[in-house]
């Protein structure tokens, strides 16, 4: 609908070196490539522009860069990626911004805490196994019509919404020291967990109905590879894109998890 | 092998998702396929709210009747109205599933759920969650369907594509027996054996270049299924949402609660008027939905307020700084409230536009967002036409027994143009009620169960995938897949989107078959099998180019104006000849579609005429009278 002209009205030129990776256990490359970019490109606009003219600054053809993307509006938390160094979504990254004059460098690069597939694709699984492993859901009798759910407070659903705006992109998992990359499936159950699961653990223990897995969810923190893992570097709550208080769950599953762990001593259960 | 009888969904949006947890819970293991993670469905940009009759609402004289009668008439009456009879009553129960499973509605002072305006209707019946609701409902459909997964009832193949259904044909004759699927990143080709297929595949955006819509929505899943004989209704019906903003890659919804919640749609008087707006007084600014609809203002249904947003632009050319642009005016309503209300998308556009709405007027302009048409499907009425027959194993059915669809790719209850905040109920309805029709279907209409099929049709089905793939990985050609989609997106929304002409579609067409014949001649630069998205890219265009020739033949066929589908050569609503819908069916041999109409089930309320209380405005105004391209 909108006005896209064939052409671009005026254009600049930015580079984009970009870390590169056929599959999994082949070496990485550098691979460069100068983009015109319109007023209001964002990484993805280049990306795209580099899939239809896959030609390196030194005149090699090469092919597009696969990455991972989605709504391009920040809310599905698939273009997660390094963008000079930082983490972050690359659809909201915008070119004027980020590289204002002709011939800047971006330099993109895919997520260093999850396996690479290809080029910026990573495969983020085990953030997904570590909602299982919360059990971040409710436990809802089943889809029949049974009235309403529990009442909240404005207050409350204030708190909630906010904590359940988490898109799973995984940049607090990037920027934690103490997450590392896992290949292996066999060892997620043991490796921490992470910000962003231990927020949804608080989010389902604050639910009315969530809560009857509380005790469930605040074992998973305590075992290996939960909440003590975290060494409190609070690089996650920087990053995160949504602005969701992680520190605050943290500090919040941790106070739950020594009443927890406290109760299960006297009363063994 | 597993010989236990099976249920394929295909796409992990709020449909889906919502299918999938029906179907498990009538016990049926479900396949759950889909070319993202599902928590990365496009459902996740859903802003605005969910409808739903409510108690306070009630107390003003609305009701589910009401529901449905502004859903009918938003939509120009061409829905089948029994399916949406049935959605409007299941939406309050609908609302209270989502409150159960922890959806964060948004509150009031009394902890009720709050509710908003939305287009189409007078009384507050969208309920909502901020201004994130379908991420909101997707999130919490998707830890559901996570549960059954933990519970080994569901399987998911995430990044897994749909590459064709396929059929068996009998004694009984032709019906779906499963899927072939291609995994995106190993491009692994693989066929899968089920007793029904569900797609709930969603809209097809991408034929138009650029949309409100995510990458993923090409359209190309049903494209696939029409190619294999699945028939595809009212494909004209695409709407244009009045207020996007343009970017790049994208346009960037700005959802209908900016309205709802008291945003003003405004041009100035004066043309090219260069200054700030903010430095414009009141009697200098054009509020044009307010002065020509009194009655709904800025909250007149989305085909109406894009046509008007076009026309004031286009025609009288008094858009912003004279080009494509009208103002969306939310500053009198205060920062505290548009965060508490409307915080998703303020910050979209902030991050967007470089703008903060709580100080300056936002930019914006309508963009391709939906399609009420898609997948031919059927129902069983009730007798008395009062909804739908509970568990009826045909409940969105398409032509092909054991294929179905639900949510935006079906073609049911929106008619020529959907009410905001329909869609979201839309898709949840189809997966709980029709999902219920699947399990039935598969448990008591199945006999023959996949895993007896011979092992042969499903290795042909899958040999007849690789062939397409190789073909593209071989082709060789100089045409560039990427060039091809861009000619189309601007053909398509040059053509086909809120002005139409029988002249105009027939040059469209005529600039589609040039665009068929280039792709016979295209060229992969990544010719690799591992994680090859340009070959992903390539299948998805031949396919999106298959559809575009359906909405484009739909569009010249239906010789009238109704809803979002408006012909400068033929400006009004034509019932007696075009009171159905259009049906394209896939002729093999053309590799075009061939249309038929069919009547629409009007039986609960008559057709009437569709004003919305227009007056003549201060500023002459004239209906559209060319095809512009923009």
């Amino acid at each position: 609908m909108v006005a896209h002209t064939t052409e671009p009205l005026q254009t600049r030129s930015v580079r984009f070196r970009i870390k590169r990776q056929d599959r999994p256990g082949r070496p990485w490359r550098w691979e460069s490539f100068d983009v015109p970019v319109e007023p209001g490109a964002n990484v993805i606009s280049c990306l795209q522009w580099i899939a239809a003219n896959p030609r390196t600054i030194d005149g090699r053809d090469s092919n597009p860069v696969a990455y991972d993307a989605g709504c391009l509006e920040e809310v599905c938390g698939a273009c997660t990626m390094l963008i000079n160094g930082q983490v972050r979504q690359s659809c909201s990254c915008l070119i004027d911004q980020y590289a204002p004059r002709d011939g800047d460098v971006m330099r993109l690069e895919p997520m260093s805490k999850f396996p690479v597939v290809r080029d910026l694709m990573v495969d983020r699984q085990r953030l997904f196994h570590a909602l299982t492993r919360t059990k971040a859901w409710v436990p809802i009798d089943g889809t029949y019509h049974l009235g309403p759910g529990p009442q909240d407070t404005p207050q409350s659903q204030q708190v909630r919404y906010k904590l359940s705006e988490c898109m799973s992109c995984g940049c607090c998992l990037e920027a934690c020291p103490q997450y590392k990359l896992e290949e292996h499936e066999s060892r997620w159950d043991k490796a921490f967990i992470g910000a962003h699961a231990i927020s949804q653990a608080r989010l389902f223990n604050e639910h009315g109905t969530g809560n009857v897995l509380a005790s469930d969810r605040l074992d998973a923190m305590i075992g290996p590879g939960g909440i003590s893992d975290c060494g409190n570097a609070q690089n996650c709550v920087k990053v995160c894109p949504k602005d969701i208080p992680l520190t605050e769950s943290i500090a919040a599953i941790g106070r739950a998890v020594t009443i927890h762990s406290i109760r299960k001593f006297f009363t063994g259960k | 092998m597993n010989t236990q009888k099976r249920v394929i969904v295909v796409g992990g949006g709020l449909a889906g998702l919502a299918g999938t947890i029906r179907i498990a819970e009538a016990g049926l293991p479900v396949d759950l396929f889909s070319m993202v993670p599902v928590k990365r469905s496009h459902s996740v940009c859903a802003q605005g709210g969910i409808n739903a009759a409510n108690d306070i609402a009630r107390q003003q004289g609305y009701s589910e009747y009401e529901h449905f009668d502004e859903t009918i008439y938003g939509g120009d009456f061409l829905q089948h109205q029994p399916p949406v009879y049935e959605m409007v009553h299941w939406a309050p129960k609908i609302i209270d599933l989502l409150d159960r499973m922890g959806v964060p509605f948004n509150r009031t002072a009394e902890s009720q759920r709050d509710l908003r305006l939305f287009g189409g209707s007078l009384y507050k019946r969208t309920h909502f969650a901020g201004a994130t609701t379908g991420q909101q409902l997707l999130y919490a459909l998707d830890e559901q369907v996570r549960r059954w997964e933990a519970q080994g009832k569901v399987n998911k193949y995430e990044y897994w594509e749909f590459l064709w259904p396929v059929l068996e044909t009998d004694d009984a004759g032709r019906r779906c027996v499963g899927i072939v699927a291609q995994d995106v990143r190993t491009m692994q080709i693989r066929a899968f054996r089920a007793e029904a297929v569900v797609m709930a595949t969603g809209g097809c955006g991408m034929i138009f270049g650029k949309s409100t819509n995510s990458v993923m929505c090409t359209g190309a899943a049903a494209s696939r299924c029409y190619q294999a004989g699945a028939w595809y209704a009212n494909g004209e019906f695409i709407q244009v949402h009045p207020t996007a903003i343009p970017g790049a890659d994208k346009l960037r919804l700005m959802s209908e609660s900016a309205r709802g919640e008291g945003g003003r749609v405004w041009v100035p008087r004066t043309k090219a008027d260069r200054r700030d707006p903010r430095d414009i007084p009141e009697n200098e600014r054009f509020y044009f939905l307010e002065e020509k609809y009194p009655k709904y203002g800025n909250i007149v249904p989305r085909d109406i307020a894009t046509r008007e947003i076009f026309d004031i632009c286009v025609n009288q050319g008094l858009g912003v700084g004279g080009g494509n642009m009208v103002y969306l005016d939310l500053t009198h309503l205060g920062r505290d409230y548009l965060e508490l209300k409307l915080g998703g998308i303020i910050e979209i556009y902030r991050k967007f536009a470089g703008e903060d709405p709580a100080l300056v007027p936002m930019k914006i302009f309508p963009g391709v967002h939906y399609s009420m048409g898609g997948l031919w499907t059927q129902y069983t009425a009730k007798d008395d036409l009062r909804g739908m027959a509970m568990g009826s194993a045909n409940s969105m059915m398409t032509n092909i027994p054991g294929l179905y669809a639900f949510g935006e790719v079906n073609y049911q209850y929106h008619g020529a143009n959907r009410l905001g905040a329909n869609a979201l109920l839309s898709c949840i309805f189809d997966g709980l009620f029709c999902g219920a029709g699947v399990a039935n279907y598969v448990l008591e209409g199945v006999t023959t169960t996949s895993a007896r099929l011979d092992q042969s049709i499903y290795d042909a089905a899958v040999s007849q995938q690789q062939e397409i793939v190789d073909r593209l990985i071989n082709a060789g050609g100089k045409e560039s897949p990427y060039q091809i989609g861009r000619e189309l997106g601007e053909e398509m929304t040059a053509a086909s989107t809120v002005v139409k002409s029988e002249q105009r579609l027939l040059r469209a067409i005529e600039a589609l078959h040039q665009l068929q014949g280039r792709y016979q001649s295209i060229g992969l630069s990544d010719t690799g099998m591992w994680t090859n998205q340009n070959l992903s890219y390539a299948r998805a265009l031949g396919d999106m180019l298959k559809l575009a020739e359906v909405i484009l033949q739909g569009g010249i066929d239906r010789k009238e104006s109704r809803g979002a589908h408006y012909r400068t050569d033929f400006p009004d609503r034509d019932d007696a000849n075009f009171l159905k819908t259009t049906v394209a069916k896939y002729d093999p041999d053309t590799g075009r579609p061939e249309i038929f109409l069919e009547p629409v089930e009007t039986g609960l309320v008559p057709p009437r005429a569709r004003t919305y209380g227009k007056v003549a405005a201060s500023t002459d105004t004239s209906r559209p009278t060319e095809t512009v391209s923009v």
